[in-house]
């Protein structure tokens, strides 16, 4: 059995063996260590910084608390190629998120669209907020009232 | 008093909820495809037991089939593999099975061992159909139209009560392709 279970759903961090090399990590670069990645080479700077900026936005289906930057799991890894090759081959970031969403569904997005069926998501904490607001508003002004 | 009763009554019901919740933590695990209703995206893959042998999604237009996801790594697979035998035996349309990041010998040698339940073999080592396909999980199962929509996908084992869901979709399905 040569192969890992797909499946598996490991992080950078429980895969390192011993303390001291997870230490000398911590030393050297706090942000390496976070993510499982491969070394890729990339033309330039932008398309490294995207690259990060994707693969962390994305949800990988597997270990479906982690995004691809986080997960070692052999299908983000291969998510993570499919990523790479698009950003080489020069697409943009909406075209390479909606690859992913057509394929694994919006759940793969950690930033959900603003749509109809997402609204309540994005407004509800704001109409929370004012309920919250217009309770206590009410609630001040009784107690004036009742001085 | 009634008032004071108010906090109470929205914790009590938050617990409801948040207990209401638990049941179907296991459910929203469970992405639903984004491709059901959709064409099945072209693949032409290598046999299993021929690596020359090619296989092409298109090649089985015309009549529903099956495609199932499976893995020698996947001990999931073993479970489901005597229901995937029956579906084999009893559905009467090609169950293509999908070979997906695995090795040829570890693949081979699980068939000798368990089985080969399949009427065809693709192999995706690499895991680049097997993205365009949705595949995050192993075993599934998609259930494909006579005209290459997927009509139906289950992740996971197959079971009992699966197997009786998935052999009513296929006779549906077989059918609808008499019907046109």
């Amino acid at each position: 059995m040569t192969r890992t279970n797909p499946l598996t759903c490991s992080t950078a961090l429980s895969r390192a063996a011993s303390v001291p090399i997870v230490l000398a990590l911590i030393l050297v670069s706090s942000l390496s260590w976070a993510s499982a990645i491969e070394p890729y080479d990339f033309a330039n700077d932008v398309e490294e910084a995207r690259f990060q900026a994707l693969s962390k936005e994305l949800r990988c289906t597997v270990c479906q608390n982690q995004s691809l930057a986080d997960s070692d799991a052999p299908l983000a890894q291969d998510l993570r190629r499919e990523l790479y090759e698009m950003i080489r081959a020069g697409r943009a970031d909406m075209e390479i998120r909606q690859f992913m969403v057509d394929r694994y569904g919006e759940f793969v997005l950690y930033r959900p669209p603003i749509a109809s069926h997402t609204l309540l998501l994005w407004a509800g904490p704001f109409i929370m907020l004012v309920i919250g607001i217009g309770i206590g508003l009410f609630t001040i002004k009784r107690r004036r009232q009742a001085l | 008093m009634i008032r004071m009763l108010v906090p109470l009554g929205i914790f009590l019901a938050l617990v409801i909820m948040l207990v209401a919740g638990l049941d179907t933590a296991e459910e929203r695990k469970l992405v639903a495809s984004p491709l059901i209703d959709k064409p099945v995206p072209e693949f032409t893959l290598p046999g299993l037991f021929d690596s020359n042998a090619e296989r092409s999604s298109s090649d089985f237009l015309g009549q529903p089939w099956i495609l199932n996801v499976w893995g020698s790594w996947c001990w999931a697979c073993r479970v489901e593999h005597p229901f995937v035998e029956r579906l084999g035996r009893e559905a009467g349309i090609p169950l293509v099975g999908f070979n997906w990041k695995d090795e040829r010998t570890d693949a081979l040698e699980w068939l000798d061992r368990y089985g080969d339940a399949w009427t065809a073999h693709v192999v995706d080592f690499e895991g680049r159909s097997a993205i365009d396909l949705g595949v995050y999980g192993a075993p599934e199962t998609f259930l494909i139209d006579h005209r290459g929509i997927i009509r139906h996908k289950h992740i996971g084992p197959i079971d009992q009560t699966v197997f009786d869901d998935l052999m009513r979709r296929i006779m549906a399905l077989r059918s609808e392709t008499e019907a046109s």
